[in-house]
């Protein structure tokens, strides 16, 4: 078997791989390439240097849009995988339906970013309506939808992981933990959880990126309205690029330093949160 | 009951599963097992079988396609691509690919496609770009090889950044046929890129039957609508006519403000158009690195109009699309609306509309300048045929031929008028080859008029969509009541100035 491996692997691969270099790998070399030109299309670039990366940081919206991002990741991070672990918890008891509930609480996952987005401005501005105001009207507002908005999609999903890394946990370890007389909360805090660890970082991972990275639900909400107040990043990019003539090398620019910034913080992550998973 | 088979010997034997073998290897032989196995088996095979269906479920052909984009982080990419293989014809006559700006005039472009290749055998490709996303389509269509070869651009900005992919047209026949060639866009050699295929307006539409029901109501303030040639009666009508909706049967005089980002264009291109050609006139320019803004309190008076007369209150508007106006107009539920002739399609298209044709006329936006009695409508171009100059010279020749077959013949021009409602600034059109929709017709008939001067459009001098946009979200923001008019001003002083300078160089 081993030996069939070595020799026809390489074969069983390439597909998948030619596809990778296709889709991902030649992009970001070219994309690369062009953040260091001016161009219109993507076939009539003329080298300019470092004048993209400089403009990209001279206008005020791109350093909002960073701050805006870096605000939303951290507090919805957070809700998003408090509620998902609780909810986990709460779904690995012995109870009658914890399946029907499980399902349900992760649909919300399958709907699509931009169809969200639309739906929850809708649903918003209905209840924005008795206080005279509406979500693009107020940058708050269009924070704390957004936040209502990642959580509701992201914590079933999250919540799954959770219950497979629970439902993990060796039952001899509770057994011994009850044994020596661990309440409730020191069994979570001192068993469960490091055992659980290698579900929180995928899902510290999954959410971190996500949040980082959103664009469809951003879009579709606010549209960065008021005034831009509500852009992340993603939609700053997305409107350097197609808002101003000549401006195209400035958001390749920016998507570069994008994938910089979003890369050094999931790594650190990923980094600090193996070295506390425990040898199950 | 087991089945115990080993070799030719089968023995039916009663004894638990768990027999222990060694040695001689019993094969066991349980029916019910394998018809589970065979069920299982058939399951996996059905389940792969329609996940495969779904597969090319997805690559159906179709010879309409509107495409829409997504953006990587990496590059442009586009999510739908036309699936279509198009039969190239011989180099000789080369083939027309033409990308469409405006989706509501999608379908008469398909059969206008369909009857000239009928007519010629000439292919011709029609796609959609998707309401407000022409650029971007544009721009990931004209890197591929297989081009657009007709396309269109919004004026001396759009030209700025499509230089490169204009032919000249200067020795055409449409060129030779075009009304006002001032029109044209030229480029600093002299030669002509972009010409100018439909003329439109805009203005306040009106319904003259709420407005004679005004008229014939006790303490009206005017009598007529030739009453209201000037911002301060038109004021007058307006506030009056609030007070009274409610004997009108009316919910507002004016439509509501649509305010919501992306459908805010009436108000950052159309109604900016007024103050910035007043200064432009002022000035004897006819574009500025350095706007001042000088008409803004005429802006403020009427946008302030639009805004406290209508059917939502002000802090509501960043819910409103335009759609959502034009449907307040056609129910009859407003008397007033801004918006330009191609918005009929719209109002007659609305389910349970109580408007009718002989009812809806235009009338000037007027802003309170001097000698406004004589302004007429706000008439221009925004949408001017460009030929890719980057493909080869057959595609290129079918394409001007496409155009000018269209201009010209009486199968072409019946369907720009009839089908795609334009008015065309050709000399092939005569008098009775002009559109027949209502507010067409209002256009037509205010560009005749001689005594009355349009506004021409200058807003295609405006520096960025990006500048269009903030001035929009600032627009929103004093509607809803968090900055002040004055505020308002300086981000659109300040704003031209740094557009201008980012896209100058």
């Amino acid at each position: 078997m081993q030996k069939a491996i070595r020799k026809y692997g390489a074969i069983f691969v390439l597909p998948t791989l030619v596809a990778f270099m296709i889709a991902f790998v030649i992009p970001f070399i070219m994309g690369l390439y062009l953040s260091f030109c001016e161009f219109t299309t993507v076939t009539d670039a003329t080298f300019t240097g470092l004048s993209n990366y400089i403009k990209a940081f001279s206008g005020k919206d791109f350093i909002n849009a960073m701050l805006f991002t870096v605000k939303f990741a951290v507090v919805a991070v957070v809700f998003i995988n408090l509620l998902a672990f609780f909810m986990a918890l709460l779904l690995t008891r012995k109870m009658k339906g914890t399946n029907i509930f499980r399902t349900v609480f992760f649909m919300p996952n399958l709907i699509g970013g931009i169809v969200l987005g639309y739906i929850w401005q809708s649903m918003i501005n209905a209840i924005l309506v008795q206080y005279e105001t509406t979500l693009v009207a107020d940058a708050n507002a269009g924070f704390w939808g957004l936040v209502i908005l990642i959580n509701w999609q992201m914590i079933g999903y999250m919540m799954i992981i959770y219950i497979a890394g629970l439902q993990n946990v060796s039952t001899d370890l509770l057994e011994a933990a009850r044994i020596d007389g661990a309440n409730t909360i020191k069994t979570l805090l001192f068993v469960k959880i490091p055992m659980v660890m290698p579900s929180i970082t995928i899902c510290l991972f999954l959410t971190v990126s996500n949040c980082f990275k959103l664009f469809d639900q951003n879009l579709a909400l606010t549209a960065g309205a008021p005034s831009k107040k509500t852009a992340m990043l993603a939609l700053d990019i997305y409107n350097s690029f197609y808002n101003r003539v000549g401006f195209e090398g400035v958001g390749q620019a920016k998507a570069v330093i994008f994938f910089v910034i979003v890369a050094v913080i999931a790594l650190t992550q990923l980094t600090i949160t193996r070295r506390k998973e425990v040898e199950q | 009951m087991v089945l115990l088979t080993h070799g030719a010997v089968t023995l039916p034997i009663t004894v638990p599963h768990t027999l222990p073998v060694t040695g001689c290897v019993w094969q066991e032989q349980n029916r019910k097992g394998e018809v589970l196995f065979m069920k299982k088996k058939l399951l996996s095979v059905l389940l792969s079988v329609a996940m495969v269906a779904t597969l090319l479920v997805g690559c159906g052909e179709t010879t309409t396609e509107t495409t829409e984009e997504a953006v990587t982080e990496e590059a442009t990419e586009e999510t739908a691509e036309p699936v279509e293989e198009v039969a190239k014809t011989t180099d000789e006559v080369g083939q027309v690919y033409y990308l469409n700006f405006k989706p509501e005039a999608e379908e008469a472009w398909q059969a206008i496609a369909a009857a000239y290749t009928a007519e010629t055998g000439v292919e011709v490709r029609v796609v959609t770009a998707a309401s407000g996303t022409y650029e971007q389509t544009l721009k990931s269509e004209i890197a591929k090889e297989d081009a657009p070869t007709l396309f269109q651009i919004n004026g001396p900005v759009g030209y700025a950044s499509w230089s490169n992919y204009c032919a000249d047209l200067s020795d055409t026949q449409l060129y030779s046929w075009l009304l006002d060639k001032s029109l044209a866009i030229t480029g600093d050699d002299g030669g002509v890129y972009g010409i100018p295929y439909v003329v439109e307006g805009y203005g306040i539409i009106y319904n003259n039957a709420i407005m004679n029901k005004y008229f014939a109501l006790d303490g009206a303030v005017a009598t007529s609508m030739d009453e209201i040639n000037n911002f301060d009666t038109l004021k007058a009508v307006v506030e009056d006519m609030q007070d009274k909706k409610d004997d009108l049967g009316i919910e507002g005089v004016f439509a509501s403000t649509s305010l919501l980002p992306g459908e805010d264009w009436r108000w950052q291109t159309h109604l900016a158009n007024l103050p910035v050609y007043y200064e432009y006139k002022e000035k004897g320019i006819s574009d500025t690195s350095e706007f001042e803004f000088l008409y803004s309190d005429n802006y403020k008076a009427i946008f302030d109009l639009y805004l406290n007369n209508s059917c939502t209150a002000p802090a509501l508007l960043g819910n409103i699309s335009v759609n959502d106006s034009m449907a307040e107009f056609a129910l009859g539920k407003a008397a007033m609306v801004q918006n330009g002739n191609w918005g009929w399609g719209q109002i007659s298209g609305v389910e349970g509309n109580v408007v009718v044709a002989e009812d809806v006329k235009f009338m000037p936006i007027y802003t309170g300048v001097e000698g406004e009695e004589n302004q007429g409508l706000c008439t221009g171009t925004e949408n001017f045929f460009c030929i890719n100059s980057q493909v080869n010279e057959a595609d290129q020749a079918a394409s001007i031929a496409f155009i000018e077959w269209l201009f010209s013949s009486d199968a072409g021009k019946a369907a720009v008028t009839n089908d795609l409602g334009f008015i065309a600034p050709f000399s092939t059109f005569e008098d009775d080859e002009k559109p027949t929709d209502p507010l067409a017709q209002e256009v037509i008939r205010y560009m005749e008029d001689t005594t009355k001067t349009s506004v021409s459009w200058t807003f295609t001098t405006f520096p960025s969509q990006e500048f269009k946009n903030n001035f929009g979200s600032a627009l929103l923001e004093y509607a809803a009541g968090n900055m002040s008019w004055d505020e308002v001003k300086d981000l659109v002083v300040v704003q031209w100035a740094s557009e201008k300078a980012a896209t100058a160089e």
